[in-house]
């Protein structure tokens, strides 16, 4: 780590310290000591715990100070949304990334300090609260460092979240804006490349157990210099990953995509001059925190919580706790993730701070005040309260490969809460709405393609979350991913030239797979994949909430379902259905429960999957998620219930027994009257079962978890600094307790020892019990 | 006055008491927590979320497990409302997910001038709009389970 010197603490009370003080002359032989001898020049505390932006530079302050016209600002404004946007659909044109190509990308301007001033429209809002960081890095550590320094036409590449980035499959281009020997701006474009060199193709590894595995660990480099890619730097990156046709290729799309920007820029300025376009960028980022003070200040006073429970390290089923608490006082808001779990040193679910807060950003951006510029000043203003070392604020040496598990997790929180939130604000910018599906029910893919390329990535399935529903209507199907509002879901027949497998079935909807409720969340479909033409291929899964839901509904409404990864292994489909073209006839629910093909072997598992070899045939069954219902089942309009029932949405018993409509059989028509008395009895029903609060807590609450949960985080809310975690200090688990600084490191044993221990003290067990004598040797 | 707080929830600022927007049952101290007013029933998370594949046969199924998730349902103890579905670990206690300061929501909507039952709606946009005024005022007890508000 970069020591600085603001961080020596004084070791004895002598009481000669004061005499003891530098003075400037001392101070600057120190610091110029430090800047020639530091051994590393690691991620900055200074730079990554800040999200708030920068105090005005003195040039900012003269260009301002010549006197702001609105009207102008909002002209310049407009040239650069229409510039950011151009060069976003290039990225998405030209790019090769699959990401690319769905819209998992970002293109931006900043002001020189690293602000990001305004965002294009579409894609990832995430960057608008992270990208300050490797800037402020760039700043601090390169500008006047003679071996590398910062020129007109140079560009800087990074992509490990350590330094500020959504998660480490995303790569930057940071260009400067130069006049007059001063930085006065930054362009950039980022884009979710998808393969990085981790332990496992796709660059998103759910088997990642060190920093190590995560894959490449590019801190901002000059990539570009002068105008010209360095080809050392890029053939290092090339070999550092398993695509390096997809390496070259998108990092000339973003020097492009820079390059239209640039353009726009340069054309800015010569019109508007440059002291005007510098103080437009700054204005901009201060308007939109002005703002976002302003509105905190409409919503009530007060403090909503919300917690949040997942149920896997993506290699064992834990259950470990995602804690917030949101307070407003006035225009002050605070987020208070205390009592969170801590962090799991070999395990790939961890987030740094900085991705974590990015998500916080994009629930802000995107679904609280959706009509403000996206820009770093949305988050500037809210305190955020973590603990370093938990999981949502993930220490330098823990794995963060698949960090979305924690950083989306840090959406749903701010999502979720924000319902209650505003609900009595009479001014709202934003429709009330049900949680959004936030998990990556997707397929990651990796081997030789029907080409003979190397290849590891994603399919786009990613972006068919399903919607929450709001709280006038349904959620939308497989509408979008959290983070990225206009994101496509891809073209199948495209992808199946590219890779070897096929999407056997692909978007149909599983039935019952709603969060139910007077709306209910948009639908999640099925997918089912089989490798075909390949001399090697492997699948992976990422996804936790395969035992607990992973989100909830709102005011009465019920969450998602969980979701299972399905298998048939020893199968060649392909075969099959040329013998036999009847049996494609695929789904989840048939293939599984009838098991029609024999040999096969049919299993089912949680969804964190590792590189998973996947012979030609074998198939692979994965459903999207669901968004969550609003409000209580039984006001849902009859009519809604027939129709999803007569769609096949829904089945017959959650009809009648979820949502109380009775009806006829063989026409949907809605027995009106019955359904009245029916819904009557079950309010009846509900308040004869139901328990007087006080009552319930004396039966249900429980001193700490069940003994044979694997647990993390806090337990309730009323002591969020003291946490409960599972530590293994052999192969047995053991409950510690304390406050994240007392706690010791966790690292979960390898699930196979576990597994082979087991078995060998049953092997003992049975030997003894039929009295056979074995010499075993160790 | 009485401000709507949730799709079920009114806080009356005059009595400062939590009451139920369909039926007026009186939920407690508006500066305290709703939910010590409800009632609960402690839910197995595979009543609602079907089995998609046998049980019988697979550990995973689109159902979730009952030793990891229950589901904890609050109800109105006069209408039956559903107020709230919180998904818990068996035996941690539910969340006290609302504590508002009365004090400065009686203030802001002092200042705003408005009756919160009739200018509050769900956001943006004509489908938004809504009526938030306490359904028991203008619909007898017996037939709100008619209620098809919003559409």
């Amino acid at each position: 780590m970069t020591l600085t010197t603001d961080q020596f603490v004084p070791t004895s009370g002598n009481d000669d310290d004061a005499a003891q003080l530098l003075t400037d002359q001392e101070q600057q032989w120190v610091d110029k000591f430090m800047d020639e001898t530091t051994l590393f020049l690691g991620p900055d505390p200074a730079i990554m715990r800040h999200h708030e932006i920068m105090p005005r530079t003195a040039y900012e302050e003269e260009c301002i100070a010549n006197g702001i016209n609105p009207l102008e600002i909002d002209r310049i404004r407009k040239r650069l949304a229409g510039a950011l946007d151009e060069a976003f659909e290039m990225c998405e044109s030209m790019g090769a990334a699959p990401g690319a190509k769905w819209a998992d990308l970002s293109c931006a301007v900043y002001t020189a300090e690293g602000d990001v001033t305004y965002l294009s429209n579409r894609g990832v809002i995430a960057f608008s609260a992270v990208l300050h960081h490797p800037i402020r890095y760039i700043m601090k550590n390169w500008k006047d460092e003679p071996t590398v320094g910062i020129n007109e036409g140079d560009g800087f590449f990074h992509n490990d979240s350590r330094f500020g980035m959504v998660h480490n499959t995303d790569q930057s281009m940071l260009v400067p804006v130069i006049r007059g020997g001063i930085i006065i701006a930054w362009v950039g474009a980022t884009i979710h490349e998808g393969e990085n060199g981790a332990c496992e193709p796709g660059g998103m590894p759910s088997g990642s157990e060190t920093p190590f595995d995560d894959g490449l660990r590019a801190s901002p480099i000059k990539i570009v210099e002068k105008g010209h890619l360095r080809r050392d730097l890029l053939t290092f990156l090339q070999h550092s990953t398993r695509d390096p046709k997809l390496m070259l290729a998108d990092i000339k799309v973003k020097m492009g995509a820079v390059k239209r920007i640039m353009d726009t820029v340069d054309r800015l300025i010569d019109e508007v001059g440059q002291e005007t376009f510098v103080a437009s960028l700054r204005v901009t980022v201060e308007d939109v925190e002005t703002e976002v003070r302003r509105r905190i200040g409409e919503l009530p006073d007060g403090t909503v919580t919300f917690n949040q429970f997942v149920d896997s390290t993506l290699k064992e089923n834990i259950l470990i706790k995602f804690a917030c608490k949101i307070t407003i006082k006035g225009e002050r808001m605070i987020v208070d993730l205390t009592g969170t779990g801590p962090e799991i040193l070999n395990r790939a679910i961890n987030s740094p701070l900085a991705s974590t807060k990015s998500f916080m950003a994009q629930a802000i951006l995107s679904y609280w005040w959706p009509d403000l510029p996206r820009s770093t000043g949305a988050l500037s203003p809210i305190e955020v309260i973590t603990e370093e070392h938990s999981w949502a604020d993930a220490g330098y040496d823990a794995p963060v490969g698949q960090s979305l598990q924690a950083s989306f997790r840090g959406f749903s929180a701010l999502q979720t809460a924000f319902a209650k939130m505003q609900f009595s604000s009479p001014q709202k910018y934003s429709n009330v709405v049900a949680p959004w599906f936030n998990q990556i029910n997707d397929f990651l893919w990796g081997g030789t393609t029907q080409n003979g390329e190397q290849v590891g990535n994603l399919c786009a399935d990613l972006n068919g979350m399903g919607g929450g529903a709001k709280a006038f209507r349904d959620g939308e199907d497989a509408v979008a991913p959290l983070f990225c509002a206009m994101a496509d879901i891809g073209e199948q027949e495209v992808m199946e030239e590219e890779v070897p497998f096929l999407q056997l079935v692909s978007k149909r909807l599983v039935r019952d797979n709603q969060g139910f409720g007077k709306f209910r969340g948009g639908m999640g479909y099925e997918m089912i994949v089989a490798s075909r033409g390949t001399p090697s291929w492997g699948f992976m899964t990422v996804t936790s909430g395969s035992k607990f839901s992973s989100v909830p509904g709102m005011f009465g409404g019920y969450g998602c379902p969980v979701y299972p990864l399905a298998m048939v292994k020893n199968v060649n489909i392909y075969d099959i259905i040329q013998k036999d073209p009847s049996q494609f006839n695929l789904s989840i629910e048939r293939v599984m429960n009838e098991q029609p093909f024999e040999g096969g072997d049919y299993q089912s598992a949680h969804m964190g999957l590792q590189f998973d070899v996947a012979k030609e045939g074998e198939l692979y069954m994965i459903a999207q998620g669901a968004g969550g219902g609003y409000g209580d089942v039984l006001e849902r309009d009859p009519e809604l219930v027939v129709t999803d029932l007569e769609l096949d949405r829904i089945s017959a018993q959650t009809a009648s027994t979820m949502y109380g409509v009775v009806w006829e059989p063989e026409t949907y028509v809605v027995h009106e009257q019955a359904t009245v008395e029916l819904r009557a009895k079950m309010r009846q029903d509900r308040i004869n079962r139901g328990t007087p609060y006080k009552e319930f807590i004396q039966d249900f609450v429980k001193e700490e978890p069940p003994a044979d949960l694997l647990y993390f985080g806090s337990w309730g809310q009323d002591d969020d600094e003291n946490l409960i975690a599972t530590h293994w200090g052999g192969l047995e688990p053991e409950r510690v307790k304390g406050k994240l600084e007392e706690l010791p490191l966790i690292m979960v044993p390898d699930r196979r020892v576990l597994k082979i221990s087991k078995l060998e003290a049953r092997v003992r067990e049975l030997e003894q019990k039929y009295g056979e004598v074995i010499e075993h040797k160790s | 006055m009485r401000v709507p707080m949730t799709e079920y929830l009114l806080i009356d600022l005059d009595t400062e008491r939590w009451i139920c927007r369909v039926c007026a049952h009186d939920f407690g101290d508006a500066r305290g927590n709703y939910k010590e007013g409800t009632l609960v029933y402690d839910r197995d998370p595979r009543e609602i979320h079907p089995p998609v594949i046998d049980p019988e046969k697979y550990e995973f199924t689109f159902s979730p497990d009952p030793t990891f998730c229950r589901i904890l349902e609050f109800y109105c103890p006069t209408c039956g409302t559903q107020i709230e579905a919180e998904y818990l670990p068996p035996g941690h206690p539910p969340t006290v997910d609302m504590l508002w300061d009365i004090d400065s929501l009686r203030e802001k909507w002092e200042a705003h001038g408005g009756n919160p039952e009739e200018v509050v709606n769900y956001g943006p946009g004509e489908n938004a709009e809504t009526d938030l005024s306490a359904r028991f005022d203008s619909v007898s007890a017996h037939s709100h389970s008619h209620n098809t508000e919003g559409h």
